[in-house]
């Protein structure tokens, strides 16, 4: 297809260019950092490092790095770098933690965030002529309300429907025939049963394209979808942390996620010794946000193993490509989009009078995700009539639904009944094959 | 005037049950009577034993969850209508049962019901009063 950029020279700038350009951005937000951020600033002395050691990215490595529990520690104010009457909007992750994370935005930050998403949207061939299909939650997550200011800044027509209602979906997508579908991959698969479901075919739909993310989606699922909704499917990258969608997008090769570079510097690091990887290995994406005001990580590590490369792309653009993350090196499990830890289900347990007793098991029926939590009873809590018991596990899920935001089927199992292997119990099983 | 019932909680896997009643075979425990509730994920398997404190210990060392609770026995003559009667008693007197299991005398012709009401006082007078017999632990050794 022909090639269209939404900001073309940065897009398409020479390799060495881009470099320069890194360098430049990453001298002055050091010291923005330095300046405006303590507890930023307190890790860097621990280091012995100081602004005037960083001269360029070769000296990223000397950075400290940061972590979600620095995020956590510092909430929520401990790493915003502008004044509060600069800043015009948070974003916070869609788990809810006790302390969850909140990311601020200046005016500049969103146009930022928003840019990164048009470049997205344009790469899958977006124009001011399409209609775009924004079924991301709108809210605190980052998806709805960053896909919608890409779109807006595109031209295209938004559809703001926010996720769920997939009556009312099909029937705009229908009705005002909507050319650009944005969400997350398995509810795009969902909009395809539907589709089948209801006898139409995807020759009913105008629909061309499809910009998926918020959860790890395989190749085969991919071709699934674009075989149910007739269009092509594209990965898109992002974390609340960084800004949200838009860190990385893919383009019509569809071989993996250019990131905006000029925003967003990239690292690949060893998880265990937190040292720099040569370019092509195998390991931790890092990034630091090069652009932001209000909320500029240094080298926030996401946990998302990955791999870089610059390879030459047939789409025209420079900018350096992530592959699809091939795993987590924490034990965070996304589920139906939802960043899951499991410490998190041991705090509901605790706190609902239970040992933290517990087994995760995740699957994929269809394309939806299957969550199960199971919980070995508590002697007090036994009873001998069914109606107790189901009250129970009825309650835990709902606890465990107001702290994870979705819904957990509880089953309770007996005491020691949770598979130890080795003294250690097996804490989740994923049985969903999620990387290729 | 009541009955020691001992409930355990059972995982619905195969062989459950079997251990729990090989358990309490080997300590010469006898399974007066029993009934299990069961749902998709757990059962609850009841029963009424010769002795209870043995059978709690012995259930309670193999790691089962066990709940002594204590519900009604009554006694019913083995003849149509002799439990409706009972639970009518039950119903006049808004006595919410949660549920109820039978069980054959050896010795004698009369059946048994066990009865897991809200309240036993209230349950029990009632019964009582409207002429029914009820039986203890003690009495369970005799049947």
């Amino acid at each position: 297809m022909e090639q269209r950029y939404y900001q073309k020279e940065i897009e398409t700038m020479p390799v060495e260019q881009i470099k320069a350009m890194q360098s430049e951005k990453l001298v002055k937000q050091v010291q923005h950092v330095w300046d405006n951020v303590p507890y930023y600033r307190n890790l860097m002395e621990q280091k012995g490092v100081t602004p005037a050691d960083i001269k360029g990215i070769e000296d990223l490595h000397k950075l400290p790095f940061l972590t979600k529990s620095d995020l956590r520690d510092a909430y929520p104010y401990g790493l915003l770098a502008k004044p509060l009457k600069d800043c015009v909007r948070i974003q916070s992750t869609s788990g809810t933690t006790g302390r969850r994370v909140v990311a601020f935005y200046t005016q500049k930050d969103v146009d930022l965030w928003e840019d990164c998403c048009a470049r997205a949207i344009v790469a899958v061939g977006g124009t001011n002529e399409d209609v775009c299909q924004v079924a991301y939650g709108y809210g605190l997550f980052t998806g709805g309300p960053g896909l919608n200011g890409g779109s807006h800044k595109v031209g295209c027509l938004t559809l703001p429907m926010s996720s769920g209602n997939t009556e009312r979906q099909v029937q705009f997508m229908q009705d005002l025939n909507a050319t650009i579908l944005c969400c997350t991959p398995s509810y795009a698969a969902y909009i395809g049963e539907y589709l089948a479901e209801h006898g139409i075919s995807p020759d009913d739909i105008a629909l061309k394209a499809g910009i998926f993310g918020a959860e790890p989606w395989t190749e085969e699922m991919r071709r699934g979808i674009e075989k149910s909704l007739g269009i092509k499917a594209y990965d898109i990258y992002g974390l609340t942390e960084t800004s949200g969608p838009g860190v990385a997008f893919e383009c019509s090769e569809q071989t993996g996620m250019h990131i905006n570079e000029d925003h967003f510097l990239a690292e690949i690091i060893d998880p265990d010794t937190g040292e720099v990887l040569p370019e092509g290995s195998k390991g931790e994406l890092v990034f630091t946000a090069l652009d932001k005001e209000a909320f500029p990580l240094l080298r926030y590590r996401t946990r998302d193993i990955c791999v870089l490369s610059r390879k030459k792309c047939s789409c025209g653009r420079t900018l350096i490509k992530m592959a699809k993350p091939m795993g987590r090196s924490d034990d965070m499990l996304i589920i139906r989009g939802v960043n899951v830890f499991p410490s998190q289900i041991e705090t509901v347990l605790l706190n609902e009078g239970y040992q933290p007793n517990y087994q995760i098991v995740v699957d994929r029926v269809g394309n939806n995700d299957t969550f199960e939590v199971n919980v070995e009873m508590a002697p007090e809590h036994f009873s001998d009539t069914v109606s107790a018991l189901t009250a129970l596990e009825k309650s835990l899920a709902g606890a465990l639904k107001t702290m994870l935001g979705i819904n957990p089927t509880v089953h309770l199992v007996p005491p020691k009944s949770i598979t130890r292997s080795e003294g250690k119990a097996v804490r989740v099983i994923d049985k969903r094959k999620l990387h290729d | 005037m009541t009955l020691t019932q001992l409930s355990v909680f059972v995982e619905n896997k195969q062989g459950s049950l079997v251990n729990i009643t090989r358990t309490l075979a080997e300590n010469d425990v006898n399974i007066r009577a029993l009934s299990i509730a069961d749902t998709k994920d757990f059962g609850i398997l009841r029963i009424i034993v010769n002795d209870t404190a043995r059978a709690f210990d012995v259930l309670s060392a193999e790691g089962y969850l066990v709940k002594a609770t204590e519900v009604l026995g009554v006694k019913i003559g083995d003849q149509p209508g002799k439990l409706s009667g009972a639970l009518e008693v039950l119903d006049k007197n808004e006595i919410f049962l949660e549920y109820l299991y039978a069980f054959m005398a050896r010795t004698e012709k009369h059946a048994y019901v066990v009865l897991r009401v809200e309240d036993n006082d209230k349950a029990a007078a009632a019964l009582e009063s409207a002429g029914f017999h009820l039986i203890t632990d003690l009495d369970v050794n005799k049947l």
